[in-house]
């Protein structure tokens, strides 16, 4: 049987698919949205910490699964060796519907206005593609607020002397602190800091339907049991989905999209949930299937116009993949700190972003996400035996007694720290796999040594008895906050797409995920990524309206 | 399921039978794997005022793990152990679990630092496998009794939190969102 043609292919249902296939399909046209995993539910995985999304010895239990889905890794001495989801070097994110943000920490970030024109800001940086976006945060703001709105956000900027400008407030309060929180609020006011509650895409009262939010400990990780976490399959998905104009084709790997001998794209093949491999036609492709699986899936879709992968003919498609430096410092107190509140993470500075000259970007520094019983017992300062009885008495006398703030660095981007499809092995499927290597730039270690240092003296300043720092190395596989393979700019020499996330290349395929991101801010990207699937579907919708993409 | 509470496993078959026609009680494990493993992982999570290892039933959870997630470590673990009990009779004239705890901790320490020596261990360096026993036994231990380990919740109870994670309850003890006024100047910039 042969799929009936469509108006839009939406590859991926994650941040940006999700919300893409949401605006095309409130906007009229007739969508497929398409992805590799399934529905998950809390249930289905409890509160398991060896198969969460955060520590997952056994298995990633919000996909892929290992079983089908292997990578290749450096293996350090020149060559290559396979690798599966649960290992740290495949540089996973997740792949279900709703993807990342089924199980994701929910930090609603806006980047900073700087992150939009660094190279303006500071210059070119020597082994660094750094440069402008296309877009300003001008441009953006618009659709962050529609992601904080739609979604759902809980925040308060109130004491955020550096909070990027925002026409309305959040829509919910945001989150009172848990006891570490009061105890860093305290000390950072001391430093003359000016702390503040993370922004979530969490519902602190009752918000669209959904209701306000348990304070779990199992959060980052895991699926919400009560829905008060906005991921898209529990926000934009279903409103696509209620419009009648969209499918949502789950458990189907999408294998190449099909470009034409004119440049233009048909539509896609993949496999269906029972391995068959299918053709669906359409008018116009979006893929948003996260910076690694999106630059992949462009490299397979080889033609004859094409021969190194569609809209690739300039070798950057799967270049300068980024992620986050993260560093900071771990803090050990005489007195219980911890209080069971959860998710944990609750107080932010923005005080060390982009305000001193000789320090490139930065981040904000937030408190840690709560430490589950297995992780923590890999959290001692260097030196500790890691066993036996010392274990024993570190994970019994400190469990309650630690603190540790960290900084998602904003990394530079590196040409050569990239995606690639190994020339040989494949999938279950027989899809060329990714393979992905690479490292930081010099700058991002200086920054994190900046940040540790910071994070370190306000922990000292709470009371910390004893600290350590703990600070990004080169060595890197960009995982859940993965971006930049796919790059917006105004130059079609030095990106892939226009500002719209059109390929320059081929107008009929677009990129709406972490990809476009020319740089990853100092900042988790989710909600920016979200921005971008409004703001390219909505262009898209425009465009649609002059030219039917024809 | 799990089939044995116990980590030492107590003969169930009698005794006349038993030697003839031993069964195990183990899904990947024999029982002197598991005697020897459960004196390793017992090393690494000691039995102070609470349990350790292997009252946990870790040799459980890695015996279940080898049969499912770790199927992959199966001959890692089959042949590392015969080379760590081979190994340790040589240094000590003695098998593992009879050698007094400080004798044994001292053995974990050089298995540790890469030092043992031998044939087996010049391909298999000591440290890895020691670090992956230690990996997963640290798992068996912390992670959720469906994987078969952590027995009645003992870490959680350790460590003082609540098992299982309770569903439902309501956190709240801060009660200043009622007083938020979206449309304040103060909350907007």
């Amino acid at each position: 049987m042969v799929n009936k043609h469509v108006n839009a292919i939406v590859i991926g249902a994650g941040a940006g698919g999700g919300v893409v296939a949401k605006e095309l399909a409130t906007g009229g046209l007739s969508v497929v949205l398409f992805e590799r995993g399934r529905w998950h539910t809390f249930d289905e995985h409890g509160d398991d910490e060896l198969t969460s999304q955060r520590t997952f010895p056994l298995k990633c239990g919000y996909g892929p699964d290992n079983e089908r889905n292997w990578r290749m890794a450096p293996d350090g001495k020149n060559g290559w060796i396979k690798v599966f989801p649960n290992d740290w070097s495949y540089g996973n994110n997740a792949a279900c519907v709703g993807s990342g943000t089924v199980s994701y920490g929910a930090m609603a970030w806006r980047f900073q206005p700087d992150d939009f024109h660094l190279k303006t800001k500071y210059g070119a940086v020597p082994g660094s593609t750094l440069d402008d976006w296309p877009l300003s945060y001008d441009e953006l703001e618009p659709y962050y607020e529609k992601a904080e709105y739609e979604l759902g956000v809980s925040g308060d900027p109130t004491n955020d002397p550096y909070v990027p400008p925002r026409k309305k407030p959040y829509p919910m309060p945001g989150f009172s602190f848990n006891r570490e929180g009061i105890i860093l609020e305290k000390a950072a006011k001391r430093l003359g800091l000016h702390p503040f509650p993370i922004p979530m895409l969490r519902n602190s009262v009752p918000y669209n339907g959904r209701p306000a939010c348990i304070r779990m400990r199992t959060c980052v990780g895991f699926a919400c049991p009560v829905g008060a976490k906005a991921g898209t399959q529990n926000t934009v998905i279903p409103i696509a989905l209620k419009t009648g104009n969209c499918e949502l084709r789950i458990n189907c790997m999408v294998s190449e999209i099909i470009v034409d001998d004119r440049g233009k794209a048909k539509g896609i093949r993949y496999f269906d949930a029972n391995n068959k491999l299918q053709e669906q036609t359409s008018d116009l492709v979006v893929v948003s299937a996260s910076a690694s699986e999106t630059a992949r899936l462009l490299l397979n879709s080889k033609s004859k116009l094409f021969p190194n992968g569609a809209g690739n003919n300039n070798g950057w498609v799967g270049k300068n993949i980024q992620d986050h430096a993260y560093s900071g410092a771990h803090g050990l107190f005489a007195d219980e700190v911890y209080d069971d509140v959860g998710p944990g993470a609750c107080i932010a500075i923005n005080d060390f972003n982009h305000r001193f000259p000789d320090i490139i970007g930065g981040g904000v520094l937030c408190n840690e996400f709560i430490r589950m019983p297995y992780q923590f017992t890999s959290v001692r300062p260097s030196g500790s035996r890691m066993w036996g009885k010392d274990h024993k008495d570190f994970q019994k006398h400190n469990f309650k007694r630690h603190i540790v703030i960290m900084g998602p660095v904003q990394e530079m981007p590196v040409f050569d720290k990239m995606v690639e499809v190994d020339p040989s092995v494949k999938d279950f499927w027989g899809i060329p796999v990714a393979r992905i290597s690479g490292f930081r730039h010099d700058n991002d270690i200086k920054v994190g040594h900046f940040l540790a240092d910071k994070a370190e003296k306000w922990l000292k300043e709470a009371g910390a008895i004893q600290t350590w720092q703990a600070v990004a190395g080169k060595q890197s596989t960009p995982s859940q906050h993965q971006s930049g393979t796919c790059r917006m700019g105004n130059d079609p020499k030095t990106s892939v797409t226009n500002k719209y996330g059109q390929l320059h290349e081929i107008d009929n395929i677009f990129i709406a995920d972490g990809s476009l991101h020319v740089n990853n801010g100092g900042y988790n990207p989710a909600l920016t990524i979200l921005s971008l699937g409004y703001w390219v579907g909505g262009h898209i919708n425009e465009m649609w309206k002059g030219t039917k993409m024809r | 399921m799990r089939l044995f509470t116990g980590g030492t496993a107590a003969v169930l078959i009698s005794f006349n039978t038993a030697c003839r026609n031993k069964i195990s009680q183990w899904r990947y494990l024999n029982e002197e794997e598991i005697a020897l493993l459960d004196a390793i992982v017992e090393q690494v999570i000691p039995t102070d005022d609470f349990p350790g290892g292997k009252w946990a039933n870790v040799s459980n959870f890695i015996d279940k793990q080898l049969s499912t997630y770790y199927a992959k470590h199966k001959s890692v673990y089959r042949e590392g152990l015969a080379a760590f009990e081979k190994t340790v009779i040589q240094m000590n004239g003695k098998k593992f679990e009879e050698l007094p705890f400080g004798d044994q901790t001292a053995v974990l320490i050089k298995m540790e630092a890469g030092e043992f020596s031998g044939n087996y261990w010049k391909d298999h360096p000591s440290s890895g496998f020691f670090d992956m026993i230690r990996q997963h036994t640290l798992q068996g231990f912390y992670g959720s009794p469906l994987h078969g380990g952590n027995r009645g919740y003992i870490s959680y109870r350790m460590l003082g939190i609540d098992y299982p994670n309770v569903i439902g309850q309501n956190r709240y003890n801060d009660l200043s969102w009622r007083k938020y006024n979206p449309n304040s100047p103060e909350n907007g910039k």
